[in-house]
Protein backbone atom coordinates (compact mmCIF):
# COMPACT_ATOMS: atom_id res chain seq x y z
CA UNK A 1 0.00 0.00 0.00
CA UNK A 2 1.77 3.05 -0.77
CA UNK A 3 2.49 5.94 1.05
CA UNK A 4 1.70 9.98 1.17
CA UNK A 5 4.46 12.58 1.73
CA UNK A 6 3.72 13.14 5.39
CA UNK A 7 3.99 9.25 5.94
CA UNK A 8 7.28 8.85 4.10
CA UNK A 9 8.84 12.23 6.01
CA UNK A 10 7.59 10.82 9.45
CA UNK A 11 9.21 7.15 8.55
CA UNK A 12 12.45 8.86 7.05
CA UNK A 13 12.64 10.72 10.57
CA UNK A 14 12.11 7.75 12.22
CA UNK A 15 13.16 4.90 10.99
CA UNK A 16 10.48 2.68 10.97
CA UNK A 17 7.40 2.34 8.91
CA UNK A 18 4.19 4.40 10.30
CA UNK A 19 0.96 4.78 9.77
CA UNK A 20 -2.04 7.44 10.54
CA UNK A 21 -2.30 7.69 14.00
CA UNK A 22 0.62 6.61 15.02
CA UNK A 23 2.17 8.51 17.85
CA UNK A 24 6.07 8.84 16.97
CA UNK A 25 8.78 11.47 18.97
CA UNK A 26 10.64 12.44 16.25
CA UNK A 27 13.83 14.52 15.63
CA UNK A 28 13.15 17.83 13.87
CA UNK A 29 15.82 19.51 11.21
CA UNK A 30 14.55 23.19 12.35
CA UNK A 31 12.16 24.83 15.03
CA UNK A 32 11.51 28.65 14.44
CA UNK A 33 10.03 30.70 17.16
CA UNK A 34 8.54 34.53 16.74
CA UNK A 35 8.20 37.38 18.99
CA UNK A 36 4.86 36.32 19.65
CA UNK A 37 6.00 33.30 21.19
CA UNK A 38 9.97 32.79 22.00
CA UNK A 39 9.79 34.68 24.95
CA UNK A 40 7.19 32.40 26.75
CA UNK A 41 9.38 29.47 24.87
CA UNK A 42 12.40 31.01 27.36
CA UNK A 43 10.31 31.03 30.12
CA UNK A 44 9.20 27.36 30.13
CA UNK A 45 12.92 26.47 29.04
CA UNK A 46 13.94 28.19 32.42
CA UNK A 47 10.88 26.47 34.36
CA UNK A 48 12.70 23.40 33.29
CA UNK A 49 15.65 24.37 34.12
CA UNK A 50 17.09 24.40 30.40
CA UNK A 51 21.13 24.50 30.66
CA UNK A 52 21.96 23.45 26.90
CA UNK A 53 20.41 23.82 23.47
CA UNK A 54 20.32 21.28 21.02
CA UNK A 55 21.66 21.86 17.92
CA UNK A 56 21.59 25.84 18.19
CA UNK A 57 22.22 26.20 14.65
CA UNK A 58 19.13 24.67 14.21
CA UNK A 59 17.07 27.10 15.68
CA UNK A 60 15.53 30.42 14.25
CA UNK A 61 13.83 33.39 16.44
CA UNK A 62 12.37 36.25 14.53
CA UNK A 63 11.95 39.56 15.45
CA UNK A 64 8.44 40.25 13.14
CA UNK A 65 5.69 40.52 14.66
CA UNK A 66 5.80 43.42 16.99
CA UNK A 67 8.71 45.26 15.02
CA UNK A 68 9.99 47.63 15.37
CA UNK A 69 8.81 47.99 18.82
CA UNK A 70 5.86 50.40 19.78
CA UNK A 71 6.26 49.76 23.66
CA UNK A 72 9.34 49.78 26.03
CA UNK A 73 7.43 46.03 27.31
CA UNK A 74 7.81 44.87 23.84
CA UNK A 75 11.32 45.82 23.85
CA UNK A 76 11.92 44.29 26.74
CA UNK A 77 10.40 40.77 25.57
CA UNK A 78 12.70 41.22 22.34
CA UNK A 79 15.87 41.57 24.56
CA UNK A 80 14.97 38.72 25.93
CA UNK A 81 15.01 37.07 22.60
CA UNK A 82 18.49 38.63 21.74
CA UNK A 83 20.11 37.87 25.01
CA UNK A 84 18.97 34.34 24.85
CA UNK A 85 20.11 34.24 21.01
CA UNK A 86 23.21 35.03 22.05
CA UNK A 87 23.86 33.48 25.13
CA UNK A 88 23.60 29.63 22.66
CA UNK A 89 24.58 31.03 19.39
CA UNK A 90 21.07 31.05 17.75
CA UNK A 91 20.32 33.32 14.83
CA UNK A 92 18.04 35.99 15.05
CA UNK A 93 16.74 37.89 12.54
CA UNK A 94 16.57 41.40 13.40
CA UNK A 95 13.46 44.00 13.33
CA UNK A 96 12.66 44.67 9.43
CA UNK A 97 14.60 41.52 8.03
CA UNK A 98 10.80 40.05 7.42
CA UNK A 99 8.03 37.65 7.97
CA UNK A 100 9.36 34.58 10.01
CA UNK A 101 8.23 32.07 7.62
CA UNK A 102 9.01 33.68 4.37
CA UNK A 103 12.96 34.15 5.93
CA UNK A 104 12.85 30.35 6.87
CA UNK A 105 11.90 29.96 2.62
CA UNK A 106 13.95 32.75 1.07
CA UNK A 107 17.17 32.46 2.91
CA UNK A 108 17.73 28.95 1.87
CA UNK A 109 17.39 27.59 5.63
CA UNK A 110 14.03 24.73 5.05
CA UNK A 111 14.74 21.84 2.08
CA UNK A 112 12.49 19.21 0.50
CA UNK A 113 11.80 16.18 2.62
CA UNK A 114 12.61 18.86 6.13
CA UNK A 115 10.72 17.59 9.31
CA UNK A 116 9.75 21.89 10.66
CA UNK A 117 8.12 23.04 13.81
CA UNK A 118 7.35 26.43 14.33
CA UNK A 119 5.88 28.27 16.90
CA UNK A 120 3.35 29.97 15.00
CA UNK A 121 0.80 28.40 13.43
CA UNK A 122 1.78 29.78 9.54
CA UNK A 123 4.58 27.63 9.59
CA UNK A 124 2.77 24.92 7.45
CA UNK A 125 3.68 27.30 4.71
CA UNK A 126 7.19 25.60 4.29
CA UNK A 127 4.95 22.26 2.40
CA UNK A 128 5.37 24.97 -0.66
CA UNK A 129 8.69 23.10 -0.94
CA UNK A 130 8.11 19.88 -0.19
CA UNK A 131 8.77 20.30 3.98
CA UNK A 132 6.45 18.50 6.34
CA UNK A 133 6.19 21.57 8.84
CA UNK A 134 3.78 22.09 11.64
CA UNK A 135 2.87 24.99 14.28
CA UNK A 136 3.69 24.31 18.03
CA UNK A 137 2.56 25.90 20.94
CA UNK A 138 5.88 27.83 22.92
CA UNK A 139 6.69 25.43 25.79
CA UNK A 140 7.08 22.33 23.33
CA UNK A 141 9.17 24.93 21.01
CA UNK A 142 11.59 25.43 24.86
CA UNK A 143 11.53 21.02 24.83
CA UNK A 144 12.35 21.07 21.17
CA UNK A 145 14.96 23.17 22.14
CA UNK A 146 16.44 21.14 24.94
CA UNK A 147 16.20 17.84 22.88
CA UNK A 148 15.58 18.58 18.97
CA UNK A 149 13.18 16.52 19.01
CA UNK A 150 8.79 16.27 19.81
CA UNK A 151 6.07 14.07 19.47
CA UNK A 152 4.09 14.20 16.61
CA UNK A 153 0.81 11.65 15.71
CA UNK A 154 1.35 11.04 11.86
CA UNK A 155 -1.51 12.41 10.18
CA UNK A 156 -3.97 10.82 7.41
CA UNK A 157 -3.79 13.38 4.17
CA UNK A 158 -6.42 14.87 1.94
CA UNK A 159 -5.31 15.29 -1.86
CA UNK A 160 -6.47 18.18 -3.44
CA UNK A 161 -6.27 18.19 -7.32
CA UNK A 162 -6.61 21.47 -8.71
CA UNK A 163 -7.55 21.03 -12.53
CA UNK A 164 -7.84 23.58 -15.21
CA UNK A 165 -6.23 26.60 -16.03
CA UNK A 166 -7.07 30.08 -13.95
CA UNK A 167 -8.62 32.87 -15.49
CA UNK A 168 -6.66 36.28 -16.08
CA UNK A 169 -7.15 37.98 -12.52
CA UNK A 170 -7.45 35.11 -10.89
CA UNK A 171 -4.73 33.90 -8.45
CA UNK A 172 -3.40 31.34 -5.64
CA UNK A 173 -5.33 33.30 -2.91
CA UNK A 174 -8.73 33.07 -4.81
CA UNK A 175 -8.39 29.41 -5.34
CA UNK A 176 -7.03 28.77 -1.50
CA UNK A 177 -10.64 31.66 -0.32
CA UNK A 178 -12.39 29.00 -2.46
CA UNK A 179 -11.26 26.02 -0.80
CA UNK A 180 -11.43 26.96 2.53
CA UNK A 181 -15.06 27.92 1.65
CA UNK A 182 -15.72 24.54 0.51
CA UNK A 183 -14.11 22.83 3.21
CA UNK A 184 -14.85 25.00 6.32
CA UNK A 185 -12.59 26.14 8.99
CA UNK A 186 -12.39 22.31 10.32
CA UNK A 187 -12.79 20.64 6.81
CA UNK A 188 -9.35 19.30 7.27
CA UNK A 189 -8.42 19.42 10.99
CA UNK A 190 -5.78 17.03 12.19
CA UNK A 191 -4.87 16.20 8.60
CA UNK A 192 -2.38 17.03 6.26
CA UNK A 193 -3.51 18.44 2.73
CA UNK A 194 -1.38 17.57 -0.48
CA UNK A 195 -1.77 20.03 -3.65
CA UNK A 196 -1.90 18.35 -6.88
CA UNK A 197 -3.11 19.29 -10.83
CA UNK A 198 -2.17 21.02 -13.15
CA UNK A 199 -2.79 24.10 -11.57
CA UNK A 200 -0.51 24.12 -8.66
CA UNK A 201 2.58 22.72 -11.22
CA UNK A 202 2.12 25.93 -12.99
CA UNK A 203 1.97 27.76 -9.70
CA UNK A 204 5.92 29.45 -9.15
CA UNK A 205 6.82 28.39 -5.33
CA UNK A 206 5.57 31.93 -4.01
CA UNK A 207 2.30 31.25 -5.11
CA UNK A 208 2.31 27.77 -3.63
CA UNK A 209 3.42 29.35 -0.52
CA UNK A 210 0.10 31.52 -0.35
CA UNK A 211 -1.89 28.18 -0.72
CA UNK A 212 0.28 26.02 1.60
CA UNK A 213 0.15 29.01 4.05
CA UNK A 214 -3.50 28.89 4.42
CA UNK A 215 -3.55 25.04 5.16
CA UNK A 216 -4.18 25.75 8.64
CA UNK A 217 -6.98 28.36 8.11
CA UNK A 218 -9.31 25.07 7.47
CA UNK A 219 -7.68 23.48 10.44
CA UNK A 220 -4.74 21.09 8.47
CA UNK A 221 -1.72 20.45 10.36
CA UNK A 222 0.64 21.03 7.19
CA UNK A 223 -0.28 21.41 3.17
CA UNK A 224 2.08 19.79 1.20
CA UNK A 225 3.55 20.27 -2.32
CA UNK A 226 5.18 18.02 -4.09
CA UNK A 227 8.31 19.17 -5.69
CA UNK A 228 9.51 19.27 -8.72
CA UNK A 229 12.32 20.59 -11.38
CA UNK A 230 10.79 24.47 -10.08
CA UNK A 231 11.20 23.48 -6.60
CA UNK A 232 14.62 22.03 -6.66
CA UNK A 233 16.13 25.10 -8.79
CA UNK A 234 14.43 27.49 -6.69
CA UNK A 235 16.25 25.48 -3.10
CA UNK A 236 19.20 25.46 -5.40
CA UNK A 237 19.54 29.22 -5.53
CA UNK A 238 19.92 29.45 -1.58
CA UNK A 239 21.50 26.80 -0.31
CA UNK A 240 23.95 24.24 -0.85
CA UNK A 241 22.63 22.02 1.73
CA UNK A 242 22.07 18.10 0.48
CA UNK A 243 18.60 17.35 0.26
CA UNK A 244 16.48 14.26 -0.63
CA UNK A 245 13.14 15.02 -2.25
CA UNK A 246 9.95 13.17 -0.82
CA UNK A 247 7.37 12.53 -3.45
CA UNK A 248 4.55 10.60 -2.37
CA UNK A 249 3.62 7.25 -4.29
CA UNK A 250 1.53 7.00 -6.77
CA UNK A 251 -1.05 4.60 -4.87
CA UNK A 252 -0.78 6.17 -1.79
CA UNK A 253 -3.78 6.28 0.19
CA UNK A 254 -5.63 9.29 1.35
CA UNK A 255 -8.57 9.94 3.27
CA UNK A 256 -10.30 11.88 0.63
CA UNK A 257 -9.49 13.23 -2.92
CA UNK A 258 -10.94 16.26 -3.92
CA UNK A 259 -10.91 17.37 -7.40
CA UNK A 260 -11.59 21.14 -8.48
CA UNK A 261 -12.02 22.42 -11.98
CA UNK A 262 -10.13 26.08 -11.64
CA UNK A 263 -11.11 27.42 -15.32
CA UNK A 264 -14.19 29.23 -14.41
CA UNK A 265 -12.97 30.08 -11.23
CA UNK A 266 -13.89 34.16 -10.77
CA UNK A 267 -11.73 36.20 -7.59
CA UNK A 268 -12.80 35.72 -4.30
CA UNK A 269 -13.47 37.44 -1.15
CA UNK A 270 -13.89 36.32 2.05
CA UNK A 271 -16.48 38.24 4.10
CA UNK A 272 -16.07 39.46 7.98
CA UNK A 273 -15.52 37.88 10.05
CA UNK A 274 -14.94 34.34 9.04
CA UNK A 275 -12.01 32.79 6.78
CA UNK A 276 -14.46 30.27 5.03
CA UNK A 277 -17.04 32.41 3.98
CA UNK A 278 -15.68 33.27 0.61
CA UNK A 279 -17.57 34.49 -2.72
CA UNK A 280 -17.55 35.46 -5.70
CA UNK A 281 -16.04 38.99 -6.50
CA UNK A 282 -19.28 39.72 -7.76
CA UNK A 283 -21.01 39.71 -4.28
CA UNK A 284 -19.06 42.19 -2.72
CA UNK A 285 -18.08 44.41 -5.29
CA UNK A 286 -18.80 48.09 -4.53
CA UNK A 287 -18.15 47.71 -0.39
CA UNK A 288 -16.94 50.59 0.81
CA UNK A 289 -13.52 50.16 2.09
CA UNK A 290 -11.59 52.63 4.54
CA UNK A 291 -8.20 50.30 4.51
CA UNK A 292 -6.35 48.69 2.63
CA UNK A 293 -3.54 45.83 3.37
CA UNK A 294 -0.95 43.96 1.52
CA UNK A 295 1.08 42.03 2.69
CA UNK A 296 2.07 38.99 5.16
CA UNK A 297 3.34 35.38 4.83
CA UNK A 298 0.22 35.02 2.75
CA UNK A 299 0.89 37.68 0.22
CA UNK A 300 3.63 40.20 0.60
CA UNK A 301 6.13 38.45 -1.78
CA UNK A 302 7.71 38.99 -5.13
CA UNK A 303 4.49 38.62 -7.82
CA UNK A 304 2.16 40.44 -5.11
CA UNK A 305 3.91 43.22 -4.97
CA UNK A 306 4.59 43.30 -8.87
CA UNK A 307 0.72 43.04 -9.43
CA UNK A 308 -0.43 45.36 -6.98
CA UNK A 309 2.00 48.14 -8.63
CA UNK A 310 1.06 47.10 -12.17
CA UNK A 311 -2.59 48.02 -11.05
CA UNK A 312 -1.18 50.80 -8.96
CA UNK A 313 0.74 52.45 -11.58
CA UNK A 314 0.20 56.07 -13.04
CA UNK A 315 -3.15 56.29 -10.95
CA UNK A 316 -4.45 57.44 -7.22
CA UNK A 317 -5.29 56.00 -4.85
CA UNK A 318 -8.55 56.59 -3.26
CA UNK A 319 -8.75 59.62 -1.16
CA UNK A 320 -10.55 58.21 1.72
CA UNK A 321 -8.74 55.08 1.91
CA UNK A 322 -5.26 54.49 3.64
CA UNK A 323 -3.21 51.60 1.46
CA UNK A 324 -0.75 50.22 3.49
CA UNK A 325 1.98 48.20 2.10
CA UNK A 326 4.72 45.90 4.32
CA UNK A 327 6.73 43.47 2.04
CA UNK A 328 7.56 40.07 3.33
CA UNK A 329 11.41 40.88 3.70
CA UNK A 330 14.48 42.98 2.80
CA UNK A 331 15.19 41.43 -0.12
CA UNK A 332 11.68 41.30 -1.17
CA UNK A 333 11.29 45.33 -1.04
CA UNK A 334 15.23 46.12 -2.65
CA UNK A 335 13.86 44.19 -5.65
CA UNK A 336 10.54 45.68 -5.79
CA UNK A 337 12.38 48.74 -5.12
CA UNK A 338 14.76 48.05 -8.13
CA UNK A 339 11.90 47.28 -10.12
CA UNK A 340 9.96 50.14 -9.13
CA UNK A 341 7.71 49.00 -7.95
CA UNK A 342 7.54 51.03 -4.55
CA UNK A 343 7.75 54.04 -6.28
CA UNK A 344 4.71 53.07 -8.32
CA UNK A 345 2.81 52.29 -5.23
CA UNK A 346 4.26 54.90 -3.23
CA UNK A 347 3.30 58.01 -5.80
CA UNK A 348 -0.01 55.96 -5.94
CA UNK A 349 -0.43 57.09 -2.48
CA UNK A 350 -0.04 53.60 -0.78
CA UNK A 351 2.16 53.80 2.81
CA UNK A 352 5.22 51.32 2.88
CA UNK A 353 5.87 49.64 6.61
CA UNK A 354 8.81 47.84 7.41
CA UNK A 355 8.91 44.02 6.16
CA UNK A 356 7.46 41.59 8.81
CA UNK A 357 4.31 41.09 9.80
CA UNK A 358 2.48 44.79 9.51
CA UNK A 359 -0.77 45.64 10.83
CA UNK A 360 -1.83 41.47 10.12
CA UNK A 361 -2.12 41.05 13.82
CA UNK A 362 -3.85 43.92 15.73
CA UNK A 363 -0.03 45.19 17.14
CA UNK A 364 0.70 48.66 15.10
CA UNK A 365 1.16 50.21 12.04
CA UNK A 366 -2.33 50.69 10.91
CA UNK A 367 -5.09 49.79 13.58
CA UNK A 368 -8.52 50.54 11.67
CA UNK A 369 -11.06 52.71 13.30
CA UNK A 370 -14.33 51.84 14.19
CA UNK A 371 -16.87 51.04 11.97
CA UNK A 372 -14.61 50.51 8.80
CA UNK A 373 -14.21 48.11 6.43
CA UNK A 374 -10.52 46.38 5.63
CA UNK A 375 -9.48 44.54 2.27
CA UNK A 376 -6.20 43.12 3.33
CA UNK A 377 -4.49 39.97 1.55
CA UNK A 378 -3.66 38.79 4.90
CA UNK A 379 -5.19 34.73 6.15
CA UNK A 380 -7.51 35.81 9.03
CA UNK A 381 -10.16 38.03 9.16
CA UNK A 382 -11.21 37.46 12.87
CA UNK A 383 -13.19 40.34 14.49
CA UNK A 384 -10.35 42.12 16.11
CA UNK A 385 -7.53 40.21 14.42
CA UNK A 386 -6.36 43.99 13.31
CA UNK A 387 -6.60 45.64 16.96
CA UNK A 388 -10.29 46.77 16.91
CA UNK A 389 -13.38 44.66 17.16
CA UNK A 390 -15.04 47.56 15.53
CA UNK A 391 -13.83 47.16 12.00
CA UNK A 392 -14.58 44.88 9.79
CA UNK A 393 -12.15 42.88 7.72
CA UNK A 394 -12.19 40.93 4.04
CA UNK A 395 -9.82 38.98 2.75
CA UNK A 396 -9.10 38.89 -1.52
CA UNK A 397 -5.55 38.59 -3.49
CA UNK A 398 -3.34 41.71 -3.52
CA UNK A 399 -4.73 42.38 -7.43
CA UNK A 400 -8.40 42.74 -5.83
CA UNK A 401 -7.01 44.70 -2.76
CA UNK A 402 -5.27 46.84 -4.88
CA UNK A 403 -7.87 47.75 -7.36
CA UNK A 404 -10.17 47.87 -4.46
CA UNK A 405 -7.67 51.04 -2.86
CA UNK A 406 -8.23 52.50 -6.13
CA UNK A 407 -11.71 52.99 -6.07
CA UNK A 408 -12.49 53.41 -2.24
CA UNK A 409 -14.96 50.12 -2.43
CA UNK A 410 -14.31 46.36 -2.90
CA UNK A 411 -13.49 46.14 -7.09
CA UNK A 412 -13.13 43.16 -9.49
CA UNK A 413 -9.11 43.31 -10.11
CA UNK A 414 -9.63 42.40 -14.18
CA UNK A 415 -10.40 45.78 -15.36
CA UNK A 416 -7.27 46.78 -14.62
CA UNK A 417 -5.56 43.96 -15.74
CA UNK A 418 -6.00 44.28 -19.45
CA UNK B 1 -8.63 13.64 37.83
CA UNK B 2 -12.17 14.15 39.35
CA UNK B 3 -13.17 18.32 38.15
CA UNK B 4 -16.64 20.16 39.07
CA UNK B 5 -18.02 23.71 37.92
CA UNK B 6 -20.56 25.58 35.94
CA UNK B 7 -20.80 25.95 32.14
CA UNK B 8 -19.76 28.88 30.19
CA UNK B 9 -21.73 28.25 26.72
CA UNK B 10 -19.91 29.47 23.48
CA UNK B 11 -20.23 28.44 20.04
CA UNK B 12 -18.52 27.06 16.86
CA UNK B 13 -15.14 28.51 15.34
CA UNK B 14 -13.82 30.45 19.06
CA UNK B 15 -10.94 31.38 17.77
CA UNK B 16 -7.29 31.63 20.01
CA UNK B 17 -7.36 35.71 18.51
CA UNK B 18 -11.29 35.53 20.44
CA UNK B 19 -9.44 33.82 23.69
CA UNK B 20 -6.61 36.09 23.47
CA UNK B 21 -6.30 39.14 21.24
CA UNK B 22 -3.30 39.72 19.63
CA UNK B 23 -2.94 43.13 21.15
CA UNK B 24 -2.79 42.24 24.24
CA UNK B 25 -0.65 38.91 24.31
CA UNK B 26 2.67 40.14 22.55
CA UNK B 27 3.00 42.58 25.06
CA UNK B 28 3.34 40.54 28.39
CA UNK B 29 4.21 37.37 29.50
CA UNK B 30 2.19 38.32 33.00
CA UNK B 31 -0.87 35.93 32.57
CA UNK B 32 -3.07 37.47 34.92
CA UNK B 33 -2.66 41.01 33.12
CA UNK B 34 -4.00 38.58 30.19
CA UNK B 35 -6.66 37.19 31.97
CA UNK B 36 -8.69 40.56 32.26
CA UNK B 37 -9.20 40.00 28.68
CA UNK B 38 -9.69 37.03 28.35
CA UNK B 39 -12.59 36.50 25.40
CA UNK B 40 -13.16 40.00 24.98
CA UNK B 41 -13.67 40.06 21.78
CA UNK B 42 -17.21 38.21 21.54
CA UNK B 43 -18.03 38.42 25.74
CA UNK B 44 -16.49 41.66 26.92
CA UNK B 45 -17.81 40.53 30.16
CA UNK B 46 -16.88 37.36 30.54
CA UNK B 47 -13.62 37.94 32.40
CA UNK B 48 -15.40 39.64 34.88
CA UNK B 49 -18.39 36.93 35.08
CA UNK B 50 -15.61 33.51 34.97
CA UNK B 51 -15.23 31.69 39.06
CA UNK B 52 -12.23 30.01 39.22
CA UNK B 53 -13.13 25.87 38.65
CA UNK B 54 -15.57 26.78 35.81
CA UNK B 55 -15.86 25.26 32.44
CA UNK B 56 -16.21 26.40 29.07
CA UNK B 57 -18.72 24.40 26.71
CA UNK B 58 -18.02 25.22 22.83
CA UNK B 59 -19.17 23.85 19.52
CA UNK B 60 -16.59 22.43 16.89
CA UNK B 61 -12.97 23.81 15.99
CA UNK B 62 -12.59 25.47 19.77
CA UNK B 63 -9.13 27.04 19.66
CA UNK B 64 -8.26 27.34 15.58
CA UNK B 65 -6.32 29.68 14.66
CA UNK B 66 -2.63 31.17 15.82
CA UNK B 67 -0.77 29.10 17.65
CA UNK B 68 -0.30 31.42 20.98
CA UNK B 69 -0.11 28.82 24.00
CA UNK B 70 -0.58 32.54 25.83
CA UNK B 71 -4.70 31.33 24.90
CA UNK B 72 -4.54 28.35 27.39
CA UNK B 73 -3.14 29.94 29.71
CA UNK B 74 -5.04 33.15 30.16
CA UNK B 75 -7.91 30.94 29.97
CA UNK B 76 -6.60 28.98 33.44
CA UNK B 77 -5.54 32.39 34.61
CA UNK B 78 -9.24 33.34 34.63
CA UNK B 79 -10.24 30.64 36.19
CA UNK B 80 -11.42 28.23 33.77
CA UNK B 81 -10.20 24.85 34.72
CA UNK B 82 -11.34 23.25 31.48
CA UNK B 83 -13.05 23.11 27.81
CA UNK B 84 -15.77 20.76 26.36
CA UNK B 85 -16.52 21.12 22.86
CA UNK B 86 -17.43 18.87 19.88
CA UNK B 87 -14.16 19.56 18.20
CA UNK B 88 -10.91 21.50 18.72
CA UNK B 89 -8.50 22.84 16.62
CA UNK B 90 -5.14 20.40 16.99
CA UNK B 91 -2.12 22.94 18.48
CA UNK B 92 -4.99 24.59 20.47
CA UNK B 93 -5.54 21.35 21.61
CA UNK B 94 -2.02 19.87 22.77
CA UNK B 95 -1.22 23.70 24.11
CA UNK B 96 -4.21 23.28 26.60
CA UNK B 97 -2.76 20.02 27.89
CA UNK B 98 0.68 20.70 28.13
CA UNK B 99 -0.51 24.12 30.38
CA UNK B 100 -2.40 21.66 32.11
CA UNK B 101 -5.85 23.01 31.32
CA UNK B 102 -8.24 20.26 30.67
CA UNK B 103 -10.05 19.66 27.06
CA UNK B 104 -12.47 17.26 26.75
CA UNK B 105 -13.80 16.55 23.37
CA UNK B 106 -17.76 15.59 24.08
CA UNK B 107 -21.35 16.47 22.13
CA UNK B 108 -22.16 20.02 24.01
CA UNK B 109 -25.26 20.65 22.59
CA UNK B 110 -27.85 19.96 25.35
CA UNK B 111 -25.01 22.23 27.45
CA UNK B 112 -25.86 25.84 28.51
CA UNK B 113 -24.38 28.28 30.22
CA UNK B 114 -25.02 27.76 34.67
CA UNK B 115 -25.32 23.92 34.20
CA UNK B 116 -23.03 22.12 36.24
CA UNK B 117 -20.81 19.53 35.04
CA UNK B 118 -18.37 17.17 36.61
CA UNK B 119 -15.35 15.83 34.68
CA UNK B 120 -13.50 12.24 35.37
CA UNK B 121 -10.66 11.83 33.12
CA UNK B 122 -9.86 8.90 34.52
CA UNK B 123 -13.38 7.03 33.67
CA UNK B 124 -13.18 8.82 30.70
CA UNK B 125 -16.70 10.83 31.66
CA UNK B 126 -18.93 14.06 31.17
CA UNK B 127 -21.72 14.68 33.61
CA UNK B 128 -24.30 17.19 33.26
CA UNK B 129 -26.00 17.59 36.63
CA UNK B 130 -28.73 20.17 35.34
CA UNK B 131 -29.49 18.38 32.60
CA UNK B 132 -28.80 14.58 34.01
CA UNK B 133 -26.89 13.62 30.75
CA UNK B 134 -23.74 11.86 30.80
CA UNK B 135 -21.36 11.35 28.32
CA UNK B 136 -18.40 9.03 27.99
CA UNK B 137 -15.27 10.92 26.24
CA UNK B 138 -12.71 9.44 23.83
CA UNK B 139 -9.82 8.47 25.59
CA UNK B 140 -6.32 10.31 24.77
CA UNK B 141 -3.24 9.16 23.88
CA UNK B 142 -1.21 8.33 26.72
CA UNK B 143 1.34 10.53 25.97
CA UNK B 144 -1.02 13.24 26.85
CA UNK B 145 -2.31 11.25 29.89
CA UNK B 146 1.21 11.55 31.34
CA UNK B 147 1.63 15.09 30.64
CA UNK B 148 -1.67 16.34 32.40
CA UNK B 149 -1.03 13.79 35.36
CA UNK B 150 2.14 15.47 35.82
CA UNK B 151 0.19 19.02 35.74
CA UNK B 152 1.77 20.12 32.61
CA UNK B 153 4.60 19.65 30.12
CA UNK B 154 6.69 21.63 32.18
CA UNK B 155 6.50 19.73 35.01
CA UNK B 156 6.58 16.56 32.43
CA UNK B 157 9.80 17.57 31.57
CA UNK B 158 11.66 18.14 35.03
CA UNK B 159 10.52 14.87 35.52
CA UNK B 160 11.14 12.23 32.69
CA UNK B 161 13.70 14.65 30.53
CA UNK B 162 12.60 12.94 27.58
CA UNK B 163 9.07 11.79 25.58
CA UNK B 164 10.87 8.38 25.05
CA UNK B 165 9.47 7.28 28.67
CA UNK B 166 5.84 7.21 27.82
S1 LIG C 1 2.06 37.99 8.63
FE1 LIG C 1 0.26 37.73 9.94
S2 LIG C 1 -0.30 35.58 9.76
FE2 LIG C 1 1.78 35.79 8.94
S3 LIG C 1 3.15 35.32 10.65
FE3 LIG C 1 2.82 37.54 10.67
S4 LIG C 1 1.07 37.89 12.03
FE4 LIG C 1 1.08 35.71 11.50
Amino acid sequence: MGKTMAEKIFERKVGRPVRPGDIVVAPVDWAMGQDGTTPLAIQSFEEMNGKSVFRPERIVFVIDHNAPSPLESVSRLHDLMRSFAKRFGIRLFEVGEGVCHELMMSRGLVVPGDLVVGADSHTCTYGALGAFATGIGSTELAVVMMTGKLWFKVPETLCIRLLGELQRGVFAKDVILHIAALLGADGATYQAIEFHGPVVERFSVEERATLTNMAVEVGAKAGLVPPDEKTISWVRERTDRPFEVVLPDPDATYARVLEMDCTNLEPQVAFPHRVDTARSIREAEGIPIQEAFIGTCTNGRIPDLEVAARILRGRKVHPEVRLIVAPASRETFLFALEKGWVEDIVKAGGVFVPPGCGPCVGTHQGIPGDGWNVISTANRNFRGRMGNREASIYLASPATVAASALEGKITDPRKYLG
Amino acid sequence: MRLTGRIHKFGDDINTDYIISGKYKFKTLDMQELARHVMEDIDPEFARRVQPGDFIAAGRNFGCGSSREQAPRALLAAGVRGILAKSFARIFFRNAINCGLVVVECNTDEFDTGDEVTVDLGEGKVVNHTKGIELSVPPLPQVMIAILQEGGLVQYFKKYGSFEQV
